[in-house]
């Protein structure tokens, strides 16, 4: 059913697209998640000293390449959204699905690491600091898979010019995507 | 008695709908407002059925119980989970934030829908079902979750202990999706009363109300991230045998209480601010007085959510905290009674020297100001640490925060409801069947919980399910009569709702014109749409001059001047 916009969406009292105004409320309440979950496993991590031992199995490098991978695919992102602004919305959607082949390499690299692990028998109920491993890192994962999927939706609209403004929207929600793995990689894999 | 006549008041660009597509896959605010409405008010009804079940087997111990049957203390302890989750997830959140804040925020602001309609439509959608997986828990095999609406572990952590693997699982998937639904509606609020104000609207001319449920809203989403993680690790606890908060293997079930009162405290207020609100719309128009100190009350708004992130562990004071902890919440929580004390003071400040009407909604709009300040007072006894260790988890804390969430979600739903009937269809309650409604439910109300004042500071614990199991506890004096009494004062508050019922139906079935669109003379954006607002609600979008409460200013006829009467219609008229 197609829908006419309302009013209310045109409008813009507070200065900013709705859109853009949306998207930052929604990221705050996602910081919040997160947060809650770090500062969780900030707390424990302090209070278990020998947690350090289990982190040492972490594959410090495979983290690295991952950090690498979705950090050059926030710079196709940010080319999406100069692209978008210039109205070329081929352009912006060919970014757009560069962005998604690097979100995809990075679920590549992190189902081998996580096979590699479960194997040696490092499994979600190991221990505590495995809990949070996989809840962290998994919950991340299911960010990138949904930041993935909205990309695709965007970018198809963008490819035929249509709704080129949400290309900075999603571009906004796959920087976020980032900056949490950018406090993921170290709690989870560097600190020992 | 639904808005039948919507399809009439269109102005164009929209087709006529089903039945189907007009109240279940509409995007319309009201109509969405009116689905949370009513499904939060058939939840409260089995939360009611609940609290009746309960209630019985407390006054009378072991014996059947009609309409339930026997209960066993597995049923006992799920029906009281389930009483407490529904009134406030089910009930409370659903009516008082998204019900009426559907409702009022785009009439209000004066714009046409919400700034996305069918994200509005999803958030609705979401709940329904996270309402069906609730009311479902129930009748999986082991029964509904019965660990308290807190949920402690390693009580719900472990179905060993909880004896309900598939209730306690299904429970915590419905409040996750529960969080989801209102998370997507309150990014609308908010995103809503920024953005699309009606031109010339500035930030002070907002109806207070509004204010209110933004921030609500804005509390709910800066707080309930941390449970939302909590509640995925606990899901995975329960069901994949982890150890977050098992402390065999290195995790803290403390931990989960931090989680949950995080956002647990900050909630009280989520749900108390629309309900402030509207009490304060409500006094305003019918004192036909200015809202006294309008600022002043927006910044005790935004102190209470502020200070409401710093308080939780006073629910955590005997639970093994450290307590030097507990002298620093001891003093956070002392002094969030300071703006939420102030707020009252300012309606009372507004009802000096007005000219009072006690309609319907304005008796339940000063009895909500009365009957909630009870439970602030109270709440200073608990959140002082050293008197709370004695409190903690007897009647006395039942009976505070029943005096709290009473107010704010059943005296809150019936002022909102009663004020903004006329605006929603059309046509005026019956007034004496009203105030019959309001009195009894309110003496009902009351000798419920004061009772449980009394039982609470004598020693009564909160978790006993059968009281003849504890000799002293049931022939200590008048404990178990007092015990009788609440539940008679039960009976008689649901069997007042049976006035509320034929009041709906006596005004559904009665043959009254069109109540116009301002019924109370109110000066606020939705009383100048009419009753019941159409499609797009306002015949012609409006512009705001003025802020939502001058009533009364001397040197008018009229008492009211709506906030869309342009300065010089008087000396054209």
């Amino acid at each position: 059913m197609a829908h006419a916009k309302p009013i209310a969406t045109l409008r813009t009292a507070a200065g900013v697209p709705v859109g853009r105004l949306a998207m930052w409320w929604l990221l705050a309440s996602e910081i919040v998640i997160f947060g809650g979950l770090l500062v969780g496993y900030i707390i424990h991590r302090n209070g278990h000293p020998e947690w350090a031992i289990e982190a040492a199995n972490t594959n410090t490098l495979a983290g690295a390449i991952n950090t690498f991978v979705l950090l050059t695919s926030s710079l196709s992102a940010v080319l999406a959204h100069q692209a978008a602004q210039t109205g070329n919305g081929k352009r912006a959607a060919r970014f757009l699905w560069l962005t998604i082949l690097g979100a995809c390499m990075f679920l590549v690299i992190k189902s081998f690491e996580w096979t590699h692990e479960i194997q040696l028998g490092f499994t979600l109920t190991k221990s505590g600091f495995w809990s949070f491993y996989y809840c962290a890192a998994g919950l991340h994962a299911a960010h990138v898979i949904a930041g993935s999927i909205a990309m695709g939706v965007v970018a198809v609209d963008a490819a035929k010019g249509k709704e080129l403004q949400r290309v900075e929207y999603v571009g906004i929600y796959w920087h976020f995507v980032d900056v949490v793995w950018i406090f993921l990689f170290p709690l989870l894999y560097i600190a020992k | 008695m639904s808005a039948t006549d919507h399809a009439h008041d269109d102005h164009g660009h929209h087709e006529q709908q089903n039945f189907f597509l007009k109240y279940f896959w509409s995007t319309d605010h009201k109509i969405i407002a009116q689905q949370y409405m009513w499904t939060g008010v058939f939840m409260a009804l089995i939360g009611g059925f609940l609290a009746y079940a309960f209630r019985m087997q407390l006054a009378f111990p072991g014996k059947f119980i009609p309409g339930f049957g026997y209960m066993s203390s597995l049923e006992y302890n799920a029906a009281v989970t389930n009483h407490g989750t529904i009134m406030i997830f089910w009930f409370a959140m659903p009516v008082l934030i998204a019900a009426f804040g559907n409702l009022l925020i785009p009439l209000m602001v004066g714009c046409d829908d919400m700034v996305f309609p069918r994200i509005n439509r999803l958030s609705y959608q979401v709940f329904l079902i996270s309402a069906v997986i609730l009311v479902s828990s129930f009748f999986v095999k082991g029964g509904g979750f019965n660990g308290a609406w807190t949920a402690y572990p390693p009580l719900s952590a472990n179905s060993d202990y909880n004896m309900a693997p598939a209730g306690s699982s299904l429970w915590l998937i419905a409040v996750a999706l529960e969080f989801v639904a209102f998370l997507l509606g309150g990014i609308n609020f908010i995103v809503t009363a920024m953005s699309s104000r009606a031109p010339g609207m500035r930030m002070w001319d907002v109806p207070i109300v509004v204010w209110m449920i933004v921030v609500a809203s804005i509390l709910f989403m800066l707080s309930v991230g941390p449970l939302f993680a909590g509640a995925v690790m606990l899901l995975f606890d329960q069901n994949f045998g982890t150890y977050f908060f098992n402390p065999e293997r290195g995790g803290d079930p403390i931990l989960w209480q931090h989680l949950f009162w995080f956002f647990g405290h900050p909630e009280v207020y989520v749900v108390l601010l629309p309900a402030m609100g509207m009490s304060g719309e409500i006094i305003a128009t019918f004192s036909r007085k200015k809202l006294f100190a309008y600022k002043t009350l927006l910044y005790t708004v935004f102190a209470t959510g502020i200070i409401s992130f710093f308080v939780w562990a006073h629910h955590q004071f005997i639970a093994g905290i450290d307590p030097r902890m507990a002298n620093v919440f001891t003093v956070t929580t002392l002094i969030i009674s300071v703006p939420i004390a102030e707020m009252c003071f300012l309606y009372i400040a507004t009802l000096y020297g007005g000219s009072i009407r006690l309609k319907v909604p304005m008796l339940w709009g000063l009895a909500f100001v009365a009957e909630f300040l009870l439970g602030g007072v109270t709440g200073i006894f608990l959140g002082a640490s050293g008197a709370d260790i004695y409190f903690h988890d007897t009647y006395f804390v039942v009976a505070h925060f029943h005096y709290t969430f009473v107010p704010i979600a059943i005296i809150g739903f019936f002022m909102g409801f009663t004020y903004w009937f006329p605006k929603m269809y059309g046509k005026m309650l019956n007034e004496t069947l009203g105030k019959i409604h309001f009195w009894i439910t309110i003496l009902g109300f009351n000798m419920i919980f004061i009772p449980l004042f009394f039982t609470g500071m004598w020693g009564d614990h909160r978790r006993i399910y059968n009281y003849s199991h504890f000799p002293d506890l049931v022939k200590n004096g008048i404990m178990q009569d007092l015990r009788i009494m609440a539940t008679v004062g039960l009976l008689i508050m649901l069997s007042a709702q049976v006035i509320f019922l034929m009041n709906l139906i006596k005004t559904a079935l009665s043959k009254q014109e069109n109540c116009g669109p301002n019924p109370w003379k109110s000066n606020t954006l939705e009383w100048t749409a009419p009753s019941p607002p159409g499609h797009g609600n306002f015949a012609v979008m409006p512009t705001v001059y003025r802020g939502p409460y001058e009533y009364s200013l001397p040197d008018r006829e009229s008492d009211f001047w709506p906030q869309s009467e342009p300065p010089d219609a008087d000396k054209q008229a």
